[in-house]
């Protein structure tokens, strides 16, 4: 059957699908690309981490990142306030961009798969899994949170001169979240999710 | 599918041997992979385009869709916008005490440079300045090796496309900047920031160098003349 062989997504190699130890990566023999890994713990985790997600995303927007203090005027900077406020200037499509990089593509990356993961654990795949996980995969690279963070840095070093930052919880928040993206990327197995899918001839 | 036996190794080794003679490739066995979910399907007798992949749902083709072409418009698109996104403005600050500073792209990581911060602002340089061009010459690289190159260098050609469809993202980071910025300094009696259009144009850039990367196949610089699907 075609679920032994497989071919390389970037140089199109057929070969033969080997099993993997725990934490293992599969590379292809021609050119070297990851063709899949074993997810140490399997889609449990990443169902973990995505509830871990969404709990922290809140927090994230709901306090503010930064606060700044000049003598006596404090002003406070959120995700969400610095969008509008790109707007607000005849900057929509820049605003677009940020929020959508920022905010909406990383919740509706958790969002999906938690819809997801959740009934897959429950022991059924729910309607759309295939639809939800190519979003998913689709929208992997437009989600730039951890780019943002690395913005705040640079921002709160050139503004330090300038004024007094304090760092508000939702940057935590924000830290935290990076982390648990990046821990989703690296154990999310799609062919985990894709096996339990039927094939229809 | 006999043709592909053996050829699977052990996971997490070092470089492979050069494969002799023509390596078996789902094109070259009539099949395609699915660019989704990576399963492995015999297409339609019409063909494999405006097929869907029987799993997933995804579009099935052998190659990505015109490749050479939109990965030459996104390119040439780029390059004529990094030029305002270089040179325009990307924020005003306006304080009372200071007057009005345009800064561009540059200025800011020269700005970075001198208040003490220089690994930052040699990581805001590599993103901002560097990221961009080296992307969109790989690229071009790329697209021309491709299809004159035939197999010279192939594993570093594959090594390169792989470093820039990773790296790209990072080049955003001052369109937040500018985002943060904006949000934190508008106190209207001592200072306050603008976003000008520079930073539109350096956001367009870096979106359509991602869009360039996505574009190009990989599978290109592997596959030879001869054994190109018909």
């Amino acid at each position: 059957m075609h679920g032994t062989i497989i071919a390389c997504h970037e140089c199109d190699l057929l070969q033969r699908a080997v099993a993997l130890p725990p934490g293992g990566v599969a590379r292809c023999a021609r050119c070297g690309a990851v063709l899949y890994r074993h997810g140490a713990t399997g889609l449990d985790q990443v169902l973990a981490l995505t509830v871990a997600g969404l709990i922290l995303f809140v927090l994230a927007n709901a306090f503010p990142l930064l606060t700044m203090r000049i003598e006596a005027n404090v002003q406070q900077a959120s995700l969400l306030s610095g969008a509008w406020l790109l707007a607000d200037q005849g900057m929509a499509g820049l605003a677009l961009l940020v929020v959508l990089t920022s905010a909406v593509i990383p919740l509706l990356k958790l969002t999906l798969l938690a819809y997801i993961l959740l009934p897959l654990r429950l022991g059924l795949p729910a309607p759309g899994t295939a639809r939800a996980l190519r979003a998913v995969l689709a929208l992997q690279p437009w989600a730039m949170m951890e780019v943002f963070l690395l913005g705040v840095l640079v921002a709160m070093v050139k503004l330090s001169s300038m004024a007094e930052i304090v760092v508000g919880p939702a940057l935590y928040a924000f830290g935290f979240l990076v982390l648990v993206l990046a821990g989703i990327t690296s154990s999310l197995d799609p062919r985990a999710v894709w096996d339990r899918l039927e094939i229809r001839r | 599918m006999s043709a592909a036996s053996g050829l699977s190794r052990p996971p997490g080794l070092g470089a492979p041997a050069p494969e002799p003679g023509p390596a078996p490739t789902a094109a070259g066995a009539g099949l395609v992979s699915c660019h989704c979910c990576h399963l492995l399907v015999r297409p339609p007798a019409g063909g494999a385009d405006h097929a869907a992949c029987p799993r997933c749902g995804a579009a099935l083709h052998s190659r990505k869709p015109d490749s050479f072409g939109r990965t030459w418009a996104y390119l040439v698109t780029a390059v004529i916008f990094y030029v305002p996104a270089m040179t325009l403005p990307i924020m005003t600050t306006v304080t009372t005490f200071g007057g009005a500073r345009k800064d561009t792209v540059l200025s800011g990581v020269y700005y970075l440079l001198t208040t003490g911060m220089w690994p930052l602002a040699a990581i805001v340089f590599f993103a901002s300045v560097v990221v961009p061009v080296l992307k969109i010459v790989v690229l071009v690289l790329l697209l021309l090796s491709s299809r004159h190159g035939g197999s010279w260098r192939r594993h570093d050609r594959a090594r390169l496309y792989r470093l820039t469809e990773a790296v790209g993202r990072w080049s955003m980071v001052d369109v937040y900047v500018v985002t943060i910025l904006v949000a934190l300094v508008r106190l209207q009696a001592l200072a306050f920031i603008e976003a000008e259009q520079g930073a539109v144009f350096f956001a367009a850039v870096v979106v359509l160098t991602m869009f360039a990367a996505r574009s190009f196949d990989p599978r290109l610089i592997w596959d030879q003349k001869s054994e190109s699907p018909s």
